[in-house]
């Protein structure tokens, strides 16, 4: 007897289907995280998300629906993973990285969206200001405050007058650090020039087109430029310009030194403010926030390649020396 | 899989569906391999939304976005005919300018629309749920052009336009002028992307400089995928097959994505795509080799 012939059978097997995937637990939260790409930087906060959660007590499986996709660059996937996740009525949708936000924050306005390493929410339009939105959308930003990233720069080459930054033009992060950068160097007795890398491949010829304009270099967090972070080095050497990078994880690649965040912890906060959710606080109550960990790591080694002498108070002030 | 989610695949389904009809005259009338889209989608998105985030009305906006992809189409279509640039190389060409181009446009690399009005949420009856008219919407829009394409591809013009992608030398013979034929069907086709693109913008919250990676495989995909579903000579027929081919797309996408109940994981996600696309390109045709065999 097929199952199709016997209505009993197909009823028993849809009855079957129906107990599978009903909610195994009546308190089970559901979090889904959607990401843009697949990316170290990102990928850590993905894992400090769930490191927050299963720190306040949410285990995957048990009390915990647990969703992760990642467009794979497309924006018509982001769209598709967005509605997906809507559609699932998850308690807390988290989106990494701007675009990945936008679809979601388009296509909902009642189901909790917690965005991360999303440098510029306000211009993103995703809350009107840092303070409580009052909306669905709350979240962590990961724009670094460029006074302290000015006063590194002055602190590894007290000497240099034009600061040289490599960047995608196409990567909305990298975009409005430039364009600050551009304001505030002035008021500090510098320049900026920049060389625009619109692929990973075109970093190190952009670096070098700077070479003789520019007295030090500095990099944001630019997904292009910190993929191809070693054909920066190389160019740093070869003319002795000195490297100031804005994460933590290229001081270990050649950059003399960086005052920067930990994308891991960015994700731990960004969980933390999911726990806060799902506890029952309204994420438009919720400020947005930026990192709150920020740390000195340096390279001696880097920085006498690359032609300068690190500050003795420099390196002791460090959380990390790098050999 | 939820209502919301077949709803939204079917909402970017009908989006790319234009996308497929531009694709389908390229490639398929003009014979033309045409990467412009890749470029002509993110233009169509990037005027639409930075004319509406400076105050012009979507609809107009809209109608702007399908104008500049006609524009940009027609680029191509003159470093073709009048240059004797070599057709997919000044595709290429078109598809790295527009990148520039669409950054000037909007100044940055994200423009949002989120708070906007756009043409979805100003049409909006009360009552309705945005999920379920953004697809009814776009069911008429989709529908207006199909008939539309077919009644112009039956015109003379239309015709000229086909026949210059059969046989070029045959068509000159008759007295079409070929090299304008060449420029109205690849102004027309990104016309289409064009529009595509600033709909795209305008449901999923603005536009963005990456928005236009992998368009031209997802057009193509939908173009085989409809033709190898619902094979036909006949353009009525074809139009209706490519839409269908790319709202299929869309749904093996989501398919895909509630997948994770076979152990497969998000970074499996364009390979689940690719096999299921496989399925359906195969699966007629051992349909006919077998149906084929018991007629024997």
């Amino acid at each position: 007897m097929s199952l199709f012939t016997s209505p009993k059978a197909l009823f028993g097997a849809l009855a079957l289907a129906f107990v599978i995937s009903a909610p195994v637990h009546a308190q089970q939260k559901s979090v889904a995280i959607t990401a843009i790409v697949e990316h170290p930087a990102l990928d850590a906060v993905r894992d400090g998300v769930k490191e927050a959660l299963t720190a306040a007590g949410y285990e995957e499986g048990k009390n915990l629906k647990w969703q992760y996709q990642s467009a794979q660059g497309n924006t018509g996937t982001a769209a598709q993973i967005a509605r997906k996740f809507i559609g699932d009525k998850s308690d807390v949708i988290v989106a990494i990285a701007t675009p990945s936000a936008q679809a979601v924050a388009a296509a909902t306005k009642d189901i909790p969206l917690v965005y991360s390493a999303v440098t510029d929410p306000v211009a993103a339009k995703l809350v009107p200001s840092m303070a409580a939105s009052g909306s669905n959308i709350t979240g962590v930003s990961d724009a670094l405050e460029l006074d302290k990233q000015i006063e590194l720069i002055k602190r590894v080459t007290p000497n240099a007058k034009r600061v040289g930054m490599v960047f995608n033009p196409g990567e909305a992060n990298s975009v409005v650090v430039l364009e600050q950068l551009r304001e505030m160097l002035p008021k500090h007795g510098m320049s900026l020039v920049d060389a625009a890398a619109p692929r990973s491949v075109d970093v190190g010829s952009a670096a070098r087109s700077l070479i003789g304009k520019a007295d030090v270099f500095y990099t944001s967090t630019d997904n292009n430029v910190v993929s191809a972070y070693e054909a920066l080095v190389k160019v740093g050497m070869d003319a002795k310009i000195p490297l100031v990078a804005a994460d933590t994880d290229s001081v270990a690649r050649g950059a003399v030194a960086a005052y920067g965040m930990d994308y891991k912890a960015i994700g731990v906060q960004t969980g933390q403010m999911v726990v806060r959710i799902l506890k029952g606080e309204k994420p438009g109550a919720i400020a947005s926030e930026t990192s709150k960990t920020l740390e000195l790591h340096v390279n001696p080694g880097a920085a006498q390649k690359q032609g300068i002498t690190l500050s003795d108070a420099l390196v002791k002030d460090a959380a990390k020396v790098v050999q | 899989m939820s209502l919301y989610t077949l709803l939204g695949a079917l909402e970017i389904g009908l989006i790319f569906s234009l996308v497929a009809l531009g694709v389908y005259i390229s490639f398929r009338l003009l014979r033309f391999p045409d990467l412009t889209v890749d470029g002509s989608f993110p233009l169509g998105g990037a005027v639409a939304a930075t004319m509406i985030a400076a105050g012009y009305d979507p609809f107009t906006a809209t109608i702007a976005a399908t104008i500049a992809g006609a524009v940009a189409g027609l680029i191509t279509g003159w470093l073709n005919v009048s240059l004797k640039i070599m057709d997919l190389l000044a595709s290429i060409l078109m598809m790295i300018a527009l990148y520039s181009i669409n950054l000037r446009i909007m100044g940055k690399p994200n423009v949002p629309l989120i708070t906007e009005p756009t043409v979805f949420n100003l049409l909006q009856p009360e009552g309705m749920a945005d999920y379920v008219f953004r697809p009814l919407l776009l069911v008429f829009v989709v529908l207006a052009v199909k008939l539309l394409l077919d009644g112009f591809f039956a015109t003379q013009s239309g015709l000229a336009i086909r026949a210059t992608g059969s046989n070029a030398r045959m068509a000159r013979a008759q007295g079409v002028n070929t090299g304008l034929a060449v420029l109205a069907g690849m102004a027309l086709s990104n016309a289409l992307v064009g529009l595509a693109g600033a709909l795209f913008a305008q449901t999923q919250g603005g536009a963005d400089i990456s928005m236009g990676v992998g368009t031209i495989v997802i057009g193509l995909a939908a173009v085989i995928v409809g033709e190898s579903l619902l094979p036909s000579r006949k353009l009525y027929l074809a139009t209706i097959a490519v839409i269908l081919g790319a709202i299929v797309y869309r749904f093996f996408i989501a398919l895909a994505l509630n997948s994770d109940f076979i152990g497969l994981q998000a970074q499996d996600l364009n390979l689940v795509t690719a096999v299921l696309v496989t399925i359906a390109l195969v699966v007629p045709r051992l349909r006919a080799h077998w149906s084929g065999k018991k007629g024997a």
